[in-house]
């Protein structure tokens, strides 16, 4: 049941009007200044060692105690229910906490309620669903994905003998194509003779579809996969059986497959670091921050063994190019996999462009497979 | 076999109380060998559950349903039914509050709510009657049935809520339309808790009551201690069987409806979070007393308040409260052995054999 909860957490960024209007609010509504540490607290749907999402926010946290200082309160197994009510409640009764992130999709309706009871606690969710008319003492930050699987793109399309690269997504969701996408364009951009098949399992986590996706891909002759499912573990170590490279999603998942690791696409949720020293010194901070490596918010693994120094360069050299926006995910002429032109000569899509974003509904030419949408 | 084990005074509250300290010592034990301090864990918690207001609050909070679905167990097994559909109850009693709240849309609140919670219990009855018929009508185990039924409940709800009576307004997870917010139930004044703990209390009393000092009460304890006697004596056994079935369905129906019109004001997913289950474990503790099911509910409220600040304090597992709740669950199955075998507990009646 609670998986039930992990998935919805998505669906409300398809419907979410708030992520076109992606920028940074900025709030500076007066508040307490505090002088002793801070204490902090983080709240999982799942298990905090899940290998995906969950893990990237403990792995988040611990360096955000670390950088501010603050004593670092956790709990996981929460449901998307009353009692993360209860768990923020009683956080900042039991515990003190001054500043808390609740870290799953569906914590949403819960944060604004109990936001508006304590406004002197800062909560922050992984979201990005702020709108203006929402409390100030919420903030709600996400990071562009695509970007971290451009950088894949470009190990795995240096990579690759049989120029076939595999990619697993789990629903057919806009996000999951932007990050197909951005994978395809980055292994075409140093290999254009490089074909990438996707497959959609249609289940966020489901370990048994998840390993079988990849064994399909590697029976097509794919040698290098990456997977968006919920808990890629699986996936990973699908490959690393089967003797192919394999890129990460979520968190460093390297010690998984310790031949076959290439890179990964990660958050960087330590960026929440900047929000509890701004609360503690009363400073500003936005209320909707969604970026890239521009703005931080997303990181890519440490290489693994296998990775030859001249990929190393040029994904890094991509990496720099996200983070001084010299470098364009969607640029024109670019076409799709149905042969329709998307993006003119000269086109430019801007890093930050949710609007464009949150409305992707193809597969980039190089993409064997299909959206599994009705085209209209 | 349940019946036998109810009401003993004096003896039952020694054995059950000893059977809690002996779950809590095993517990500390578990706790010791995790390289924990067992008294820090003891007190932090009793801080988690009884230690502050918010923390007594939060227990109440979770005893007051617990309390309810206890009673969905207690008053069955007076007629000898071992029903442990209190899950499922609970689920039907909250659609049941939601069709009702939703179809009285304009009535007066006043009117609409005592409605709104009547219909929640109606539809637990009739959801713990339906087993409770194929038991006596067919041979059906009702155990068995019962637990089936849980899961049947929860695959109604999750099919409800997507799709014929779900609000696509909600777009973080299926949900049901709302109940009008006119109808909802506040908080008891000068506390943080719901009214559903003042249902919850009554309802105890008066099962205490209606138990104990009624010729219903009576009739169905005869019938749990002997149903060849119960026959014999001319009793309306089939009524009596499912009468008591559906009262105990209506208690864990009212305990769905509160989570409706206090907590959530709709259905979904979130109403099955283990309330029929805890109130097995609450049933048995308390030896099927309707008095004692206050205590014992309290006391895995308070356990299930404080499991958060045991993960928060020690890191450890979010199991650790469900395993304590475990070891009292079977240190009190056990002390059952005891009965009669303590001799400073035993009654002079006893004696005189």
């Amino acid at each position: 049941m609670t998986k039930q909860h992990n998935r919805t957490r998505r669906q409300i960024l398809i419907g979410s009007g708030s992520l076109m209007a992606a920028g940074s609010f900025l709030a500076a509504a007066p508040r307490p200044v505090f002088a002793t540490p801070m204490t902090v607290g983080f709240i999982y749907e799942g298990s905090k060692d899940d290998f995906g999402w969950n893990q990237s926010h403990a792995v988040g946290a611990r360096k955000i105690a670390k950088e501010t200082g603050a004593k670092l309160v956790e709990q996981e197994k929460v449901p998307e229910t009353a009692d993360v009510e209860r768990v923020m409640e009683s956080m900042i009764q039991l515990d003190g906490a001054q500043v808390l992130f609740p870290t799953s999709f569906g914590y949403w309706p819960f944060i604004l309620k109990l936001a508006a009871k304590y406004p002197k606690v800062l909560f922050v969710h992984a979201g990005g669903l702020w709108k203006q008319g929402d409390p100030a003492n919420v903030i709600s930050y996400r990071g562009y994905m695509e970007e971290p699987h451009y950088c894949c793109g470009i190990a795995a399309g240096m990579m690759t003998k049989t120029n076939k690269i595999g990619f697993v997504g789990p629903k057919p969701l806009y996000f999951i194509f932007n990050n197909c996408n951005g994978f395809t364009l980055g292994a075409r951009s140093v290999n254009p003779k490089v074909t990438s098949l996707i497959i959609i399992t249609g289940d966020w986590a489901n370990p048994v579809k998840d390993a079988d996706a990849v064994n399909n891909l590697v029976d097509q002759g794919c040698d290098v996969i990456i997977s968006d499912s919920d808990a890629p573990k699986v996936s990973i170590e699908t490959a690393e059986r089967r003797g192919v490279h394999s890129c990460g999603y979520h968190t460093d998942l390297s010690s998984l497959a310790p031949k076959g690791f290439v890179t990964g696409a990660e958050w960087n949720w330590a960026k929440g670091a900047d929000f509890v020293k701004a609360w503690q010194t009363g400073g500003k901070y936005p209320n909707l921050l969604i970026g890239g490596f521009k703005q931080d918010l997303v990181a890519i693994s440490p290489f693994g063994r296998s990775v030859p120094d001249a990929v190393k360069s040029a994904v890094l050299k991509a990496r720099d190019g996200f983070t001084n926006d010299t470098l364009k995910l969607y640029h024109g002429p670019l076409k799709d996999n149905e042969d329709h032109l998307v993006l003119k000569e000269g086109e430019v899509i801007a890093n930050d462009d949710s609007a464009f974003k949150t409305k992707v509904n193809f597969l980039v030419e190089g993409t064997q497979g299909q959206t599994g949408l009705k085209k209209q | 076999m349940i019946g036998a084990a109810v009401w003993r005074g004096p003896e039952a509250a020694v054995l059950t109380v000893g059977a809690v300290l002996v779950a809590l010592l095993a517990f500390g034990i578990f706790v010791a060998f995790t390289g924990l301090d067992p008294f820090a864990v003891y007190k932090v918690l009793y801080l988690g559950a009884f230690g502050s207001r918010f923390s007594i609050e939060t227990t109440l909070t979770l005893a007051a349903p617990i309390m309810l679905t206890a009673l969905c167990v207690v008053i069955p097994a007076r007629a000898g039914l071992l029903i442990i559909g209190g899950e499922g109850a609970l689920v039907l009693g909250g659609l049941g509050s939601v069709l009702a709240g939703v179809a009285l849309n304009g009535a007066p609140a006043s009117l609409a709510t005592p409605l709104i919670l009547l219909a929640g219990a109606a539809a637990g009855a009739i959801w713990i009657a339906i087993p409770a018929a194929l038991r006596q009508f067919r041979g059906v185990n009702e155990t068995i049935s019962t637990l089936l039924f849980n899961y049947i409940a929860i695959a109604l709800l999750n099919h409800l809520v997507s799709g014929p009576i779900r609000d696509y307004g909600q777009p973080l997870k299926p949900t049901s339309w709302p109940i009008p917010s006119a109808f909802m139930i506040g908080t008891i004044p000068g506390l943080s808790v719901h009214w559903g703990l003042v249902y919850g209390v009554a309802a105890c009393l008066v099962a205490f009551v209606v138990l104990r000092q009624t010729t219903f009460g009576f009739a169905l304890s005869i019938l749990g201690g002997n149903l060849r006697a119960a026959q014999m004596a001319g009793l309306p056994v089939a009524a009596l069987a499912l009468t008591a079935a559906a009262l105990g369905g209506a208690a864990a129906g009212l305990a769905g409806a509160v989570e409706v019109v206090a907590v959530h004001g709709a259905a979904s997913i979130s109403l099955v979070v283990g309330y029929g289950y805890a109130g097995i474990l609450v049933a048995f503790v308390a030896r099927q007393n309707p008095l004692a099911v206050v205590l014992a509910a309290l006391l895995v409220g308070g356990i299930s308040a404080s499991g958060g600040l045991l993960q928060r304090r020690f890191g450890m597992p979010d199991a650790a409260s469900t395993v304590l709740e475990g070891c009292i669950f079977l240190a009190v199955l056990g002390s059952n052995s005891l009965y009669g075998r303590l001799r400073f507990l035993q009654s002079r009646s006893a004696e005189v054999k």
